[in-house]
């Protein structure tokens, strides 16, 4: 029961940050390993407004996600938006700008572990299992996000937009809309969408310099195991590598600290069964 | 009368000859002033305190004039060398060779794996190196091995070995609590370690040492050490109905549990070492959830010896923050000073013999090495009598309390308490009754 139970958790703060990189991907066709270091820097803008300055929370919160997110969007527009025809590049250049932030706040802050009020205190026992509350509140929020995601993409005209250049970028352009800008509001809300997860999930964790490293690999191998920019994909394989992680830490605990690897060593397993990820593309072709 | 000139005058010549031969010494070696390489990780809280340590040392000995080479006193200066050891043995290393030219001596040092690498390298331009954080026995044991070598490396902190002893003797400590408090026979004790190798053996320890002292081991969780959420672990340590959850752990992960043991209240003491649980920031990275938690290391505020309090005091006052055992370099700038007083030139080989002579007695307690044909030569020799480490315990307020030793050998330092169990913990266990 206990597997179930964090797996859920845990796979659903997974499936949160992975979405808002998968969109990303698939609108912009961007693989930009900075992405994390934005949840990063939401977690120390909300320590530094709430903790420091003594900002009230409903305050804080806000700021942090707009001021992370116009970073973002700014790293973007001045850093790789230039460069994004050329893939490889784009991978390096962020990568470096992921190292860039983490050295910047490691200049400001140190290499020391701070902590984030939690907006919900307490924990609820279920089945046994005792869960934060702050957690059943990240999921709930990354329920909303995800719903809402979906609700955006299906409805809006935007939405609908952002899916098509996800498909067929040459014909959305011959069909008048301007497909930078749809990457432009693609980037924003994936950054968004990361920004507004740091600042739930952050208070259950320790605020610290490298804490965007664990992520970007989970989610290299959640939307790779999905499929590249499918976030449906992204979705199921997020929980499937929870439940790996969790599943290791009861069943194999002396080797807890290979859970990491452990949930590679599935994503290389269903790789090798279907190279294209679950609901990926064999051939970018196929999206015509 | 004419006698009483000579031997004034020859006096007077033997005193100028004596000072000429001390500044000639303290000149031979280029001397202006003993530049003491503090290595650490200075973004890091062990870091901080290496350099904390020795700035206090320096500023004590310099201003009551320096340290005599010679005849002649000759002031310390510090040199930080930021060795980025937890992140990079590369980097560790590289900075050790870039100091090497610059300075005279180096402290400092936290991560063993790094260590090792770092040590060669001061062992190859033969700079006497005193060890104050890495803690596995190979450190010494190659001193042993290969004294010719690693004769400069010493260390002024216990080794794992015995860090495992202490913690066992603890663990027994709380088992007996749990037995007394909540009449449980035979209380369960989850392992919780980072996969290092300086915990290999202490976990390896616990479960064999463990049913012999009346627990039983219900499993052993091996976590990264920069595991920033360990809930998962948590929920299956409560799951086994552990009692006691010991734990060994010098990298982050040890905040990351402390706070989520603390906010889901687990049933279980957690006790043990944690390297980043020795400080105030712990305190505040926990939100005050790391209450209770109690942890191995060097100093705590208890009259450990006439300079304990003394030194807490001052580094409290200073740096707003308790020293962690990192910051044993003060002792380390000591055993230093007073070697060289002893030889009266900095030569590395003349000081190594001086420093196998060190009968300190420090605000870290009493310091003595073991001799060379010591299976952990040049290492801390611990035991009653000699250095015996602490076991601090977070209480009301992020004050701490020494609770190890307790009793233990006749050993009760001043100032020190009995250990608490959480009360969440009591409850529990007496409902469940």
């Amino acid at each position: 029961m206990q597997v179930l139970i964090i797996g859920i958790v845990i796979g659903t703060v997974y499936a949160a940050l992975a979405l808002g990189f998968s969109l990303i991907w698939g609108a912009a066709r961007i693989i930009n390993l900075a992405y994390t270091s934005f949840y990063m820097l939401a977690a120390y803008f909300f320590y530094v407004f709430c903790s420091l300055l003594g900002l009230n929370i409903l305050l804080a919160i806000p700021l942090s996600i707009l001021i992370t997110t116009f970073i973002g969007v700014a790293t973007y527009k001045f850093c790789l938006e230039r460069i994004r025809a050329h893939e490889f590049v784009v991978i390096l250049v962020s990568i470096a700008l992921a190292f860039f932030f983490e050295e910047c706040v490691l200049s400001v802050f140190g290499y020391h572990y701070h902590r984030v009020p939690p907006l919900v205190h307490g924990y609820q026992e279920l089945f046994g299992v005792r869960v934060l509350n702050q957690y059943f509140l990240a999921f709930g929020f990354c329920i909303a996000l995800i719903l809402g995601l979906w609700l955006f993409l299906s409805k809006s005209r935007t939405g609908i937009a952002i899916r098509a250049t996800s498909q067929d970028k040459e014909v959305v352009n011959l069909m008048g809309i301007s497909e930078k800008k749809v990457s432009l509001v693609a980037i924003f809300i994936g950054i968004g969408f990361v920004t507004i997860s740091s600042v739930v999930v952050s208070p259950i964790y320790v605020v610290e310099p490298s804490m965007w490293m664990h992520p970007i690999i989970m989610i290299l191998a959640i939307v790779v195991l999905g499929g590249l920019g499918s976030l449906k994909g992204s979705l199921i394989a997020a929980y499937i590598l929870a439940f790996s992680e969790v599943a290791v830490v009861n069943w194999l605990p002396m080797g807890d600290f290979i859970k990491g690897a452990v949930s590679l060593l599935v994503m290389v397993i269903v790789l090798s069964l279907r190279p294209e990820g679950i609901f990926g593309v064999a051939f970018e072709e196929e999206r015509l | 009368m004419t006698k009483k000139i000579i031997i004034g005058l020859a006096g007077i010549c033997l005193l100028v000859w004596g000072a000429s031969w001390g500044t000639a010494e303290a000149k031979k070696a280029g001397v202006k002033t003993i530049k003491i390489g503090v290595a650490g990780p200075m973004k890091t809280t062990a870091g901080e305190n290496h350099w904390r340590g020795a700035l206090i040392a320096q500023d004590e000995i310099n201003k009551a004039g320096g340290v005599l080479v010679g005849v002649v006193k000759v002031p310390i200066e510090l040199v930080k060398v930021d060795t980025n050891e937890e992140l990079s043995v590369s980097d560790a290393v590289l900075a050790i060779e870039k100091a090497a030219s610059e300075v005279h001596f180096f402290v400092g040092t936290k991560r063993t794996e790094s260590a090792l690498a770092m040590q060669d390298a001061a062992m190859r331009y033969k700079k006497i190196f005193i060890g104050c954080g890495a803690a596995h026995p190979e450190l010494c044991v190659r001193v042993a091995k290969n004294y010719d070598k690693f004769k400069y490396w010493f260390r002024v902190m216990i080794n794992s070995s015995f860090m495992g002893k202490v913690l066992f003797l603890h663990l027994a400590d709380v088992g007996k609590i749990v037995r007394e408090e909540l009449g449980i026979e035979r209380p369960k004790v989850a392992v919780l370690a980072d996969k290092l190798i300086w915990a290999d053996p202490i976990v390896m320890a616990v479960e064999k040492n463990a049913p012999k002292m009346g627990l039983e081991v219900v499993g052993s969780w091996r976590p990264s050490a920069n595991a920033s959420d360990v809930t998962a672990e948590l929920a299956a340590i409560k799951d086994s109905g552990a009692h006691i959850i010991f734990q060994a752990v010098s990298g982050p992960m040890g905040v990351a549990l402390g706070k989520q043991w603390g906010e889901l209240e687990i049933p279980a003491a957690l006790i043990g070492g944690s390297s980043y649980a020795v400080v105030k920031t712990f305190w505040e990275a926990t939100g005050g959830h790391g209450i209770y938690v109690t942890t191995q290391t060097g100093l705590g505020p208890a009259k450990i010896s006439e300079k304990s309090i003394p030194f807490w005091d001052t580094f409290v006052k200073r740096f707003d923050d308790f020293p962690g055992y990192t910051a044993v370099t003060y002792d380390a700038v000591y055993i230093l000073k007073e070697a060289i007083e002893r030889a009266g030139t900095l030569d590395p080989d003349a000081l190594v013999p001086e420093l196998e002579k060190t009968d300190y007695t420090g605000a870290y307690g009493r310091m003595v090495f073991y001799p060379p044909d010591h299976q952990f030569a040049h290492d801390l020799r611990f035991g009653p009598g000699y250095n015996t480490w602490v076991i601090n315990q977070w209480r009301e307020g992020g004050t701490v309390r020494v609770v190890w030793p307790y009793g233990w050998e006749g050993i009760t330092y001043e100032g020190s308490d009995k250990c608490m169990l959480p009360p969440w913990m009591v409850e529990y266990w007496k409902k469940k009754r």
